[in-house]
Protein backbone atom coordinates (compact mmCIF):
# COMPACT_ATOMS: atom_id res chain seq x y z
CA UNK A 1 0.00 0.00 0.00
CA UNK A 2 1.29 3.56 0.26
CA UNK A 3 2.80 3.69 3.36
CA UNK A 4 1.50 5.45 7.15
CA UNK A 5 -2.13 4.74 4.86
CA UNK A 6 -1.72 1.52 6.20
CA UNK A 7 -1.38 2.70 9.69
CA UNK A 8 -4.51 4.86 9.54
CA UNK A 9 -6.81 2.21 7.63
CA UNK A 10 -6.20 0.03 10.93
CA UNK A 11 -6.44 2.34 13.47
CA UNK A 12 -9.84 3.84 12.15
CA UNK A 13 -11.17 0.31 12.90
CA UNK A 14 -10.53 -2.93 10.84
CA UNK A 15 -10.80 -2.30 7.24
CA UNK A 16 -7.35 -2.20 7.03
CA UNK A 17 -6.14 -4.64 4.94
CA UNK A 18 -3.63 -3.43 3.45
CA UNK A 19 -1.54 -4.77 -0.33
CA UNK A 20 1.72 -3.90 0.13
CA UNK A 21 3.97 -3.83 -3.04
CA UNK A 22 3.10 -6.18 -6.52
CA UNK A 23 4.28 -6.04 -9.54
CA UNK A 24 2.63 -3.41 -11.17
CA UNK A 25 3.54 -1.03 -8.24
CA UNK A 26 4.77 2.08 -10.19
CA UNK A 27 7.74 4.21 -9.89
CA UNK A 28 9.71 7.13 -11.82
CA UNK A 29 13.16 6.76 -12.91
CA UNK A 30 14.66 9.84 -14.71
CA UNK A 31 10.87 11.16 -15.34
CA UNK A 32 9.29 8.22 -17.09
CA UNK A 33 6.68 5.91 -15.14
CA UNK A 34 7.54 2.23 -14.87
CA UNK A 35 6.73 -0.39 -12.98
CA UNK A 36 8.38 -2.27 -10.32
CA UNK A 37 8.87 -5.23 -12.80
CA UNK A 38 10.51 -3.50 -15.10
CA UNK A 39 13.01 -1.82 -12.16
CA UNK A 40 13.61 -5.27 -11.10
CA UNK A 41 12.30 -3.58 -7.06
CA UNK A 42 15.62 -2.43 -6.27
CA UNK A 43 14.84 1.10 -4.74
CA UNK A 44 15.52 3.71 -7.54
CA UNK A 45 17.89 6.86 -6.31
CA UNK A 46 16.68 10.24 -7.91
CA UNK A 47 18.87 12.90 -7.22
CA UNK A 48 16.34 16.53 -7.21
CA UNK A 49 17.87 19.16 -8.35
CA UNK A 50 20.93 18.39 -9.53
CA UNK A 51 23.16 17.14 -12.33
CA UNK A 52 24.60 13.81 -12.12
CA UNK A 53 28.14 14.75 -11.65
CA UNK A 54 26.81 17.74 -8.71
CA UNK A 55 24.85 15.15 -7.31
CA UNK A 56 27.88 12.28 -6.71
CA UNK A 57 30.16 14.87 -5.32
CA UNK A 58 27.51 16.55 -3.30
CA UNK A 59 26.92 12.58 -1.89
CA UNK A 60 30.52 12.15 -1.60
CA UNK A 61 31.71 15.23 0.58
CA UNK A 62 28.45 16.08 2.09
CA UNK A 63 27.51 13.05 4.14
CA UNK A 64 27.53 14.79 7.11
CA UNK A 65 24.76 17.57 5.85
CA UNK A 66 23.07 15.18 3.37
CA UNK A 67 19.73 14.91 2.81
CA UNK A 68 17.93 11.96 1.75
CA UNK A 69 14.23 11.05 1.67
CA UNK A 70 12.48 7.95 1.36
CA UNK A 71 9.56 7.59 -0.12
CA UNK A 72 7.22 5.73 -2.47
CA UNK A 73 5.18 6.50 -5.22
CA UNK A 74 2.08 8.16 -4.90
CA UNK A 75 1.30 8.30 -1.49
CA UNK A 76 0.59 11.75 -0.04
CA UNK A 77 2.88 11.80 3.02
CA UNK A 78 5.78 11.16 1.01
CA UNK A 79 4.78 14.25 -1.45
CA UNK A 80 4.36 16.48 1.08
CA UNK A 81 7.94 16.24 1.76
CA UNK A 82 9.06 16.32 -1.39
CA UNK A 83 6.72 19.91 -1.85
CA UNK A 84 8.33 21.24 1.29
CA UNK A 85 11.87 20.52 0.67
CA UNK A 86 11.35 21.86 -2.79
CA UNK A 87 10.12 25.21 -1.50
CA UNK A 88 12.49 25.89 0.70
CA UNK A 89 15.24 24.91 -2.09
CA UNK A 90 17.08 21.88 -0.25
CA UNK A 91 18.86 19.55 -2.09
CA UNK A 92 17.66 15.98 -1.72
CA UNK A 93 18.61 12.38 -2.42
CA UNK A 94 15.16 10.45 -3.33
CA UNK A 95 14.65 7.24 -2.82
CA UNK A 96 11.97 5.20 -3.75
CA UNK A 97 10.99 2.26 -1.49
CA UNK A 98 9.53 -1.02 -2.67
CA UNK A 99 6.89 -1.42 0.23
CA UNK A 100 6.79 -5.36 -0.74
CA UNK A 101 10.71 -5.33 0.04
CA UNK A 102 11.27 -2.76 2.60
CA UNK A 103 14.95 -1.60 2.79
CA UNK A 104 17.08 -2.01 5.82
CA UNK A 105 17.82 1.39 5.51
CA UNK A 106 14.00 1.87 6.39
CA UNK A 107 14.16 -0.54 8.94
CA UNK A 108 16.69 0.75 10.27
CA UNK A 109 15.23 4.23 10.09
CA UNK A 110 11.96 3.69 11.49
CA UNK A 111 11.66 1.11 14.07
CA UNK A 112 8.27 1.60 15.28
CA UNK A 113 6.10 2.20 12.15
CA UNK A 114 8.58 0.95 9.29
CA UNK A 115 6.88 2.99 7.25
CA UNK A 116 7.60 5.79 4.55
CA UNK A 117 8.47 8.77 4.93
CA UNK A 118 11.71 8.71 6.22
CA UNK A 119 13.91 12.27 5.94
CA UNK A 120 17.53 11.49 6.76
CA UNK A 121 19.71 14.54 7.49
CA UNK A 122 23.51 14.07 8.40
CA UNK A 123 22.68 10.27 9.02
CA UNK A 124 20.01 11.48 11.24
CA UNK A 125 16.72 10.01 10.71
CA UNK A 126 13.60 12.11 11.34
CA UNK A 127 9.85 9.63 10.67
CA UNK A 128 6.51 10.80 10.35
CA UNK A 129 5.23 13.35 7.82
CA UNK A 130 3.87 15.99 9.99
CA UNK A 131 6.67 15.82 12.13
CA UNK A 132 9.22 15.64 9.35
CA UNK A 133 7.51 18.86 8.14
CA UNK A 134 7.81 20.94 11.09
CA UNK A 135 11.54 19.68 11.47
CA UNK A 136 12.40 21.01 7.37
CA UNK A 137 10.35 24.27 8.76
CA UNK A 138 13.06 24.50 11.89
CA UNK A 139 15.93 23.50 9.81
CA UNK A 140 16.04 25.50 7.02
CA UNK A 141 14.49 28.77 8.30
CA UNK A 142 14.62 30.45 4.46
CA UNK A 143 10.72 30.71 2.65
CA UNK A 144 9.28 30.22 5.94
CA UNK A 145 6.34 27.87 5.76
CA UNK A 146 4.30 28.12 9.14
CA UNK A 147 3.12 31.48 10.01
CA UNK A 148 5.29 33.50 12.64
CA UNK A 149 2.93 34.12 14.92
CA UNK A 150 2.42 31.77 17.94
CA UNK A 151 -1.80 31.61 17.44
CA UNK A 152 -2.21 31.59 13.81
CA UNK A 153 0.58 28.68 13.80
CA UNK A 154 -1.38 26.77 16.87
CA UNK A 155 -4.36 27.49 13.89
CA UNK A 156 -2.14 25.72 10.95
CA UNK A 157 -1.41 23.11 13.98
CA UNK A 158 -4.98 22.46 14.76
CA UNK A 159 -5.89 22.03 11.29
CA UNK A 160 -2.97 19.51 10.36
CA UNK A 161 -4.38 17.35 13.21
CA UNK A 162 -7.57 17.65 12.18
CA UNK A 163 -7.29 16.86 8.53
CA UNK A 164 -4.51 13.91 9.30
CA UNK A 165 -7.59 12.53 11.78
CA UNK A 166 -9.92 12.64 9.30
CA UNK A 167 -8.28 11.32 6.31
CA UNK A 168 -9.00 7.15 7.16
CA UNK A 169 -12.55 8.25 6.11
CA UNK A 170 -11.63 9.02 2.67
CA UNK A 171 -9.66 5.91 2.19
CA UNK A 172 -12.80 4.58 3.63
CA UNK A 173 -14.97 5.54 0.80
CA UNK A 174 -12.22 4.27 -1.89
CA UNK A 175 -12.30 0.89 0.12
CA UNK A 176 -15.81 -0.13 0.53
CA UNK A 177 -19.14 -0.65 -0.85
CA UNK A 178 -22.98 -0.58 0.20
CA UNK A 179 -24.10 0.82 3.29
CA UNK A 180 -20.57 1.15 4.90
CA UNK A 181 -19.27 3.52 1.73
CA UNK A 182 -22.81 5.09 2.13
CA UNK A 183 -21.47 6.25 5.80
CA UNK A 184 -18.23 7.23 4.60
CA UNK A 185 -19.22 9.50 2.05
CA UNK A 186 -21.98 11.16 4.45
CA UNK A 187 -18.60 11.18 7.29
CA UNK A 188 -16.45 12.63 4.22
CA UNK A 189 -18.93 15.57 3.17
CA UNK A 190 -19.34 16.70 6.25
CA UNK A 191 -15.18 16.98 6.81
CA UNK A 192 -15.57 18.77 3.66
CA UNK A 193 -18.26 21.11 5.30
CA UNK A 194 -15.84 21.51 7.92
CA UNK A 195 -12.99 22.70 6.11
CA UNK A 196 -15.27 24.88 4.08
CA UNK A 197 -17.27 26.60 6.55
CA UNK A 198 -14.17 27.37 9.04
CA UNK A 199 -10.63 26.59 7.32
CA UNK A 200 -10.74 28.53 4.55
CA UNK A 201 -11.10 32.77 4.50
CA UNK A 202 -12.84 34.36 1.52
CA UNK A 203 -9.98 36.42 0.83
CA UNK A 204 -6.75 33.28 1.05
CA UNK A 205 -5.06 32.35 -1.93
CA UNK A 206 -4.18 29.62 0.30
CA UNK A 207 -4.98 28.34 4.28
CA UNK A 208 -2.70 31.23 5.45
CA UNK A 209 -3.02 33.80 3.44
CA UNK A 210 -1.02 34.49 -0.20
CA UNK A 211 2.24 31.97 -0.12
CA UNK A 212 1.89 28.22 0.10
CA UNK A 213 2.32 26.94 3.51
CA UNK A 214 2.34 23.34 5.75
CA UNK A 215 -1.06 23.19 5.79
CA UNK A 216 -1.32 23.32 2.33
CA UNK A 217 1.31 20.66 1.67
CA UNK A 218 -0.94 18.46 4.74
CA UNK A 219 -4.20 19.26 3.01
CA UNK A 220 -2.57 18.60 -0.42
CA UNK A 221 -3.76 15.32 -1.17
CA UNK A 222 -7.56 16.89 -1.25
CA UNK A 223 -6.11 18.49 -4.44
CA UNK A 224 -4.46 15.24 -6.76
CA UNK A 225 -5.26 12.08 -4.83
CA UNK A 226 -9.03 12.69 -3.57
CA UNK A 227 -10.06 13.64 -7.56
CA UNK A 228 -8.35 10.16 -8.58
CA UNK A 229 -10.52 8.15 -5.42
CA UNK A 230 -13.81 10.20 -6.86
CA UNK A 231 -13.16 8.96 -9.98
CA UNK A 232 -12.48 5.17 -8.93
CA UNK A 233 -15.81 4.73 -7.02
CA UNK A 234 -17.56 6.87 -9.56
CA UNK A 235 -19.01 9.20 -6.73
CA UNK A 236 -18.21 12.69 -6.68
CA UNK A 237 -17.49 14.32 -3.11
CA UNK A 238 -15.95 17.70 -4.01
CA UNK A 239 -18.69 19.82 -5.91
CA UNK A 240 -17.73 23.15 -6.99
CA UNK A 241 -21.05 24.39 -6.37
CA UNK A 242 -20.92 22.83 -2.83
CA UNK A 243 -17.74 23.68 -1.28
CA UNK A 244 -16.77 26.53 -3.55
CA UNK A 245 -13.72 27.87 -1.07
CA UNK A 246 -11.99 24.63 -1.00
CA UNK A 247 -12.80 24.41 -4.80
CA UNK A 248 -10.79 27.42 -5.54
CA UNK A 249 -8.24 26.85 -3.04
CA UNK A 250 -7.80 23.02 -4.93
CA UNK A 251 -6.91 25.24 -8.38
CA UNK A 252 -4.64 27.44 -6.47
CA UNK A 253 -2.83 24.76 -4.92
CA UNK A 254 -2.29 22.68 -8.07
CA UNK A 255 -1.05 25.82 -10.04
CA UNK A 256 1.41 26.74 -8.05
CA UNK A 257 4.83 26.16 -9.79
CA UNK A 258 6.16 23.86 -7.52
CA UNK A 259 3.31 21.69 -6.78
CA UNK A 260 2.53 21.87 -10.45
CA UNK A 261 6.06 20.29 -11.43
CA UNK A 262 5.87 17.11 -9.55
CA UNK A 263 2.07 15.79 -9.15
CA UNK A 264 1.84 11.98 -9.90
CA UNK A 265 0.07 11.03 -12.91
CA UNK A 266 -3.93 11.10 -12.79
CA UNK A 267 -3.84 8.01 -15.04
CA UNK A 268 -1.25 6.18 -13.01
CA UNK A 269 -3.20 6.74 -9.63
CA UNK A 270 -6.52 5.36 -11.47
CA UNK A 271 -4.64 2.42 -12.50
CA UNK A 272 -3.47 1.99 -8.77
CA UNK A 273 -6.18 2.81 -6.75
CA UNK A 274 -8.69 1.16 -8.97
CA UNK A 275 -6.34 -2.30 -8.16
CA UNK A 276 -6.28 -1.14 -4.09
CA UNK A 277 -10.04 -0.75 -3.99
CA UNK A 278 -10.35 -4.29 -5.79
CA UNK A 279 -8.06 -5.92 -3.59
CA UNK A 280 -10.21 -4.97 -0.11
CA UNK A 281 -13.41 -5.65 -1.78
CA UNK A 282 -12.78 -8.67 -3.19
CA UNK A 283 -10.72 -9.96 0.20
CA UNK A 284 -14.39 -8.26 2.65
CA UNK A 285 -16.67 -10.50 0.41
CA UNK A 286 -14.04 -13.89 0.42
CA UNK A 287 -14.48 -13.53 4.32
CA UNK A 288 -18.15 -13.62 4.34
CA UNK B 1 0.43 40.62 28.79
CA UNK B 2 -3.57 39.77 27.76
CA UNK B 3 -5.22 37.05 30.47
CA UNK B 4 -5.27 33.28 29.98
CA UNK B 5 -8.28 31.40 30.64
CA UNK B 6 -8.67 27.56 30.33
CA UNK B 7 -11.88 26.08 29.79
CA UNK B 8 -11.48 22.61 31.34
CA UNK B 9 -13.33 19.41 33.01
CA UNK B 10 -12.10 18.24 36.26
CA UNK B 11 -12.01 14.54 34.87
CA UNK B 12 -10.50 15.17 31.57
CA UNK B 13 -7.09 13.62 31.04
CA UNK B 14 -6.80 16.26 28.28
CA UNK B 15 -7.45 19.68 30.75
CA UNK B 16 -4.48 17.86 32.91
CA UNK B 17 -1.94 18.09 29.99
CA UNK B 18 -2.54 22.01 29.57
CA UNK B 19 -3.13 22.33 33.11
CA UNK B 20 0.42 21.14 34.01
CA UNK B 21 1.91 22.94 31.10
CA UNK B 22 0.96 26.31 32.43
CA UNK B 23 2.13 25.11 36.20
CA UNK B 24 5.30 24.22 34.90
CA UNK B 25 5.53 27.01 33.21
CA UNK B 26 4.60 29.45 35.92
CA UNK B 27 1.97 31.01 34.01
CA UNK B 28 -1.60 32.78 35.94
CA UNK B 29 -4.62 31.47 34.53
CA UNK B 30 -8.25 31.81 35.15
CA UNK B 31 -9.39 27.83 35.61
CA UNK B 32 -13.21 27.82 34.06
CA UNK B 33 -14.64 24.50 34.64
CA UNK B 34 -17.10 23.49 32.22
CA UNK B 35 -20.36 21.32 33.07
CA UNK B 36 -19.91 18.67 29.71
CA UNK B 37 -23.77 17.82 29.84
CA UNK B 38 -24.24 21.78 29.60
CA UNK B 39 -21.67 23.16 27.74
CA UNK B 40 -21.02 26.93 27.55
CA UNK B 41 -22.22 29.05 25.29
CA UNK B 42 -18.97 30.89 24.90
CA UNK B 43 -16.95 26.85 24.71
CA UNK B 44 -19.10 26.32 21.70
CA UNK B 45 -18.49 29.68 19.90
CA UNK B 46 -14.31 29.12 20.83
CA UNK B 47 -14.29 25.45 20.03
CA UNK B 48 -17.06 25.21 16.90
CA UNK B 49 -15.14 22.17 15.32
CA UNK B 50 -14.81 19.79 17.92
CA UNK B 51 -17.50 21.14 20.86
CA UNK B 52 -14.65 19.99 23.07
CA UNK B 53 -12.63 21.26 26.52
CA UNK B 54 -9.70 22.01 27.04
CA UNK B 55 -9.93 25.75 25.04
CA UNK B 56 -7.33 28.03 26.02
CA UNK B 57 -8.35 31.64 25.68
CA UNK B 58 -5.29 33.85 25.58
CA UNK B 59 -6.74 37.63 25.13
CA UNK B 60 -9.26 37.39 23.21
CA UNK B 61 -7.94 34.63 21.10
CA UNK B 62 -8.68 30.55 21.62
CA UNK B 63 -6.31 27.92 20.95
CA UNK B 64 -7.68 24.66 20.68
CA UNK B 65 -6.44 20.16 21.32
CA UNK B 66 -4.51 19.62 24.13
CA UNK B 67 -1.07 19.10 22.58
CA UNK B 68 -1.03 22.24 19.94
CA UNK B 69 -1.83 24.03 23.52
CA UNK B 70 0.80 22.73 24.68
CA UNK B 71 2.89 23.80 21.40
CA UNK B 72 1.36 27.23 21.88
CA UNK B 73 2.30 27.95 25.50
CA UNK B 74 5.97 26.68 24.54
CA UNK B 75 6.23 29.37 21.81
CA UNK B 76 4.08 32.00 23.67
CA UNK B 77 6.51 31.78 27.32
CA UNK B 78 10.28 30.55 26.72
CA UNK B 79 10.35 29.33 30.54
CA UNK B 80 11.07 26.22 32.00
CA UNK B 81 11.18 24.62 28.32
CA UNK B 82 8.99 21.79 27.43
CA UNK B 83 10.73 20.98 24.14
CA UNK B 84 14.63 20.88 23.24
CA UNK B 85 16.58 23.34 21.37
CA UNK B 86 17.96 21.11 18.96
CA UNK B 87 15.65 20.56 15.67
CA UNK B 88 16.24 16.76 15.38
CA UNK B 89 15.98 16.22 19.33
CA UNK B 90 12.76 18.35 18.73
CA UNK B 91 11.49 16.14 15.95
CA UNK B 92 12.69 12.75 18.24
CA UNK B 93 10.08 14.44 20.93
CA UNK B 94 7.13 15.33 18.46
CA UNK B 95 7.30 11.73 17.29
CA UNK B 96 6.26 10.25 20.43
CA UNK B 97 3.72 12.99 20.87
CA UNK B 98 2.01 12.19 17.45
CA UNK B 99 2.54 8.03 18.53
CA UNK B 100 0.84 8.89 21.96
CA UNK B 101 -1.74 10.80 20.38
CA UNK B 102 -2.52 8.67 17.40
CA UNK B 103 -2.49 4.90 19.95
CA UNK B 104 -3.95 6.22 23.14
CA UNK B 105 -7.74 6.30 21.89
CA UNK B 106 -7.31 2.57 22.04
CA UNK B 107 -7.14 2.77 25.59
CA UNK B 108 -10.53 5.49 25.92
CA UNK B 109 -11.85 2.45 23.21
CA UNK B 110 -10.95 -0.33 26.58
CA UNK B 111 -13.33 1.53 28.75
CA UNK B 112 -16.20 3.02 26.23
CA UNK B 113 -16.45 -1.28 24.67
CA UNK B 114 -17.04 -4.54 25.69
CA UNK B 115 -16.50 -7.82 24.24
CA UNK B 116 -14.31 -8.72 20.96
CA UNK B 117 -14.06 -4.88 20.43
CA UNK B 118 -12.78 -4.10 24.02
CA UNK B 119 -10.14 -7.65 23.17
CA UNK B 120 -8.89 -5.98 20.51
CA UNK B 121 -8.53 -2.34 21.60
CA UNK B 122 -7.21 -3.85 25.09
CA UNK B 123 -4.36 -5.79 23.10
CA UNK B 124 -3.43 -2.46 21.05
CA UNK B 125 -3.31 -0.48 24.40
CA UNK B 126 -0.80 -3.13 24.99
CA UNK B 127 1.10 -2.59 21.86
CA UNK B 128 1.17 1.22 22.30
CA UNK B 129 3.09 0.77 25.76
CA UNK B 130 5.09 -2.84 24.53
CA UNK B 131 6.69 -0.18 21.94
CA UNK B 132 6.94 2.86 24.04
CA UNK B 133 9.00 0.53 26.39
CA UNK B 134 11.12 -1.01 24.21
CA UNK B 135 12.02 2.28 21.88
CA UNK B 136 10.62 5.07 24.34
CA UNK B 137 13.43 7.79 24.46
CA UNK B 138 13.51 7.98 28.13
CA UNK B 139 16.19 4.90 28.76
CA UNK B 140 18.12 5.05 31.63
CA UNK B 141 16.12 8.51 32.78
CA UNK B 142 14.15 9.81 34.92
CA UNK B 143 11.48 11.48 32.72
CA UNK B 144 10.87 11.41 28.62
CA UNK B 145 12.33 14.70 28.89
CA UNK B 146 15.58 13.85 30.74
CA UNK B 147 15.63 15.44 34.55
CA UNK B 148 12.81 17.55 33.72
CA UNK B 149 9.26 16.84 32.35
CA UNK B 150 8.91 17.56 28.80
CA UNK B 151 6.23 17.87 26.17
CA UNK B 152 6.66 14.10 25.92
CA UNK B 153 5.84 13.17 29.99
CA UNK B 154 2.55 15.79 29.56
CA UNK B 155 1.05 14.04 26.43
CA UNK B 156 1.94 10.39 27.90
CA UNK B 157 0.64 10.92 31.36
CA UNK B 158 -2.71 12.11 30.35
CA UNK B 159 -2.90 8.84 29.12
CA UNK B 160 -0.80 6.98 32.06
CA UNK B 161 -2.35 8.50 34.80
CA UNK B 162 -5.83 7.58 33.96
CA UNK B 163 -5.08 4.46 32.73
CA UNK B 164 -5.34 2.54 36.07
CA UNK B 165 -8.91 3.92 36.43
CA UNK B 166 -9.59 2.81 33.13
CA UNK B 167 -9.00 -0.60 33.94
CA UNK B 168 -10.84 -0.28 37.21
CA UNK B 169 -14.07 0.64 35.95
CA UNK B 170 -13.73 -1.76 32.64
CA UNK B 171 -12.31 -4.67 34.48
CA UNK B 172 -9.82 -5.03 31.60
CA UNK B 173 -6.20 -5.10 32.48
CA UNK B 174 -3.64 -3.28 29.74
CA UNK B 175 -0.96 -2.27 31.76
CA UNK B 176 1.39 -5.51 32.90
CA UNK B 177 3.89 -3.64 35.16
CA UNK B 178 6.16 -6.76 35.20
CA UNK B 179 6.36 -6.58 31.64
CA UNK B 180 7.02 -2.62 31.18
CA UNK B 181 9.91 -1.89 34.26
CA UNK B 182 10.91 1.05 32.51
CA UNK B 183 7.06 2.82 31.67
CA UNK B 184 6.44 1.64 35.61
CA UNK B 185 9.37 3.30 37.15
CA UNK B 186 8.13 6.01 34.51
CA UNK B 187 4.70 6.36 36.34
CA UNK B 188 6.59 6.59 40.05
CA UNK B 189 8.62 9.42 38.82
CA UNK B 190 6.01 11.03 36.81
CA UNK B 191 3.34 11.15 39.60
CA UNK B 192 5.46 11.89 42.36
CA UNK B 193 6.20 15.22 40.32
CA UNK B 194 5.10 17.67 42.95
CA UNK B 195 3.22 19.79 39.67
CA UNK B 196 1.57 16.67 38.86
CA UNK B 197 0.77 15.25 42.48
CA UNK B 198 -1.04 18.16 43.05
CA UNK B 199 -2.79 18.62 39.54
CA UNK B 200 -4.77 15.21 39.38
CA UNK B 201 -8.26 14.05 40.23
CA UNK B 202 -9.00 12.40 43.55
CA UNK B 203 -9.05 8.84 41.98
CA UNK B 204 -11.86 7.30 43.88
CA UNK B 205 -13.53 10.21 42.68
CA UNK B 206 -12.66 9.75 39.14
CA UNK B 207 -13.52 6.30 39.50
CA UNK B 208 -16.99 6.94 40.39
CA UNK B 209 -17.80 9.44 37.57
CA UNK B 210 -16.35 6.96 34.83
CA UNK B 211 -18.12 4.44 36.35
CA UNK B 212 -21.10 6.40 35.76
CA UNK B 213 -20.66 7.60 32.56
CA UNK B 214 -19.30 3.83 31.34
CA UNK B 215 -23.28 2.59 32.67
CA UNK B 216 -24.62 4.70 30.88
CA UNK B 217 -22.92 4.52 27.29
CA UNK B 218 -23.25 1.14 27.58
CA UNK B 219 -27.06 1.11 28.69
CA UNK B 220 -28.00 3.32 25.99
CA UNK B 221 -26.08 1.48 23.11
CA UNK B 222 -27.88 -1.89 23.81
CA UNK B 223 -31.34 -0.29 23.95
CA UNK B 224 -30.90 1.43 20.05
Amino acid sequence: MIGEIETLSKSSGGDGRAEEGGDEQFARQDGALKTFKELNKKPTHHRFGLGRTEGIVLISWGFMEGVKLLGTWPSPFSYRVIWALKLKGVKFEYVEEDLGNKSDELLRCNPVHKKIPVLIHGGRPVAESTVILEYIEESWPQNPLLPQDPYDKSVARFWIRFIEDKTPVFFRFCHSTGEQQEEAIREAKKVLKTIEEHALREEDKFFAGDKIGLQDLVFGWLAWLLQALEEVVGVKLLEASEYPRLHRWVQNFRAHDVIRSDLPEHNAMLAYFKRIRETFISSSTSAV
Amino acid sequence: MDGVKLHAFWASPFSARVIWALKIKGIPFEHIEEDLPNKSALLLQYNPVHKKIPVLVHGPRPVCESMVIVEYLEETWPQHPLLPTDPHKRAVARFWVKFIEDKSPNVWMVYRTVGEEQEKARRDSSEMLSILEEHGPNKGKKFFGGDSINIVDIAFGGVALWMGAMEEVSGCKMFDAAKLPRLNAWIANFKSSPVIAENLPDRGKLCDHLARLREKRLSSSTSK
